[in-house]
């Protein structure tokens, strides 16, 4: 076992993140050969040619191919199936920005339901701090769940730029709203 | 080990005096990393150990996962850290039709090693001695690539010693570990 000296160089598809001559194991194998075809085209050549191909096929017998070709499908259904479903999620899915008034003209923005896009909570919250160079953390919700709350009224600037960065939030997606102090409520007399 | 999605635990920086005792364990358990160790564990850089479910810990220099260990079972790399430097490690591959059990999280059993694809120690079919002479103990932590395959798909521990493993040619071959595509892989550091 002779040692090599310099760490070698492995590349990981972009879209299952294994190294692209795993990708035919996964659901997603149409996409990674598309994306591969794009990013490395050599790789690309090498991985799906023809010779690639019977190589595969001849190191296994003819029962071993047919479950494999079915646990292929399943396996691409499944990813399809859930991609579908996460697609909807979107779809359906509504961002709340909240304007909350805490003290006289004292502001602070919550903003929910990120969680429904892939974005992560905590993330994103050192984002808008860093964007807005304002205090962003991320609360828990009575009742389950998490918000990001935001110091000051910045509920349009953090519409706009949610819509702006991340491609997947359809504008109609978010809603802002006022939500104003409870008034007391005023005595029956 | 981690078949399931992994949430991350806390984050907290290793004491340097730790951090050397990690490094020893690395160089104790994996000796053939010794002229990389430096580019691999920096002497002079922070690494962060963070808390992963089932009381595995794992070392991350940056974003950069590079060494797990449950409690004090022995240190395990990265497949990202075998994939870097893959003649550092006992290997072993699996014929082709084991690939797609081990990437859904299976254990690996032995006749996915003993059939024509694969390969143990000592096989004639393995002119380059890329699977090494001497037989392995149960117990070691080995690296498994596969037929056809350039890079490593998973890393586990023995929990039975090559030698035996031609003997018997069934039951299982290795403790379950750290396959590709798994929790592990997937966990997002950034
Ligand atoms: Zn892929």
């Amino acid at each position: 076992m002779a040692s090599e000296t310099n760490p070698k160089q492995v590349s990981y598809c972009g879209v299952c993140s294994l190294p692209p001559e795993y990708c035919e194991f996964g659901g997603t194998v149409k996409k990674c050969e598309d994306w591969l075809k794009e990013h490395q085209p050599a790789l690309h050549k090498k991985l799906y040619s023809q010779e690639t191909i019977e190589q595969n096929l001849s190191a296994l017998s003819i029962d071993a191919q047919k479950r494999a070709e079915k646990d292929a499908q399943k396996k691409a259904a499944k990813a399809a199936a859930s991609e579908a479903k996460e697609a909807e999620t979107r779809a359906t899915s509504k961002i709340l920005i909240k304007r909350i008034e805490r003290n006289k003209r004292k502001y602070v923005t919550a903003v929910q339901g990120l969680e429904a896009f892939g974005l992560d909570n905590k993330k994103v919250a050192k984002d808008f701090g860093k964007k807005f160079a304002t205090g962003s953390s991320v609360t828990k919700v009575p009742g389950g769940g998490e918000e990001i709350t935001v110091q000051g009224d910045l509920s349009d600037d953090i519409c706009d730029y949610l819509v702006e960065t991340y491609k997947d939030i359809p504008e109609d997606n978010v809603d802002c709203i006022e939500e104003k102090k409870k008034k007391p409520t005023p005595a029956i007399g | 080990m981690f078949k399931k999605d992994i949430t991350p635990g806390a984050k907290s920086k290793v004491k340097s005096s730790t951090q050397r005792g990690i490094r020893a364990k690395v160089l104790e358990e994996y000796p053939l990393l010794e002229p990389h160790i430096e580019a691999i564990l920096p002497k002079k850089e922070q690494l962060d150990v963070i808390k992963l479910p089932d009381r595995v810990a794992l070392y991350t220099l940056g974003t950069t996962p590079l060494f797990f260990q449950h409690m004090d079972d022995a240190i395990m790399p990265h497949l990202t850290v075998v994939h870097r430097y893959p003649d550092a490690f006992h290997r072993l591959r699996i014929d082709r039709g084991a690939i797609r059990f081990v990437l859904s999280g299976a254990s690996l059993m032995v006749p996915g090693l003993t059939s024509a694809g694969g390969r143990l120690p000592d096989d004639d079919e393995d002119e380059e001695e890329r699977y090494g002479e001497d037989e392995l103990e149960a117990g070691t932590v080995v690296v498994i690539e596969a037929e056809g395959k350039e890079t490593a798909c998973m890393v586990g521990v023995l929990k039975m010693g090559t030698a035996e493993m031609k003997k018997v040619k069934k039951g299982q071959a290795c403790e379950a570990g750290h396959y590709l595509g798994d929790g592990l892989w997937g966990l997002s550091l950034g």
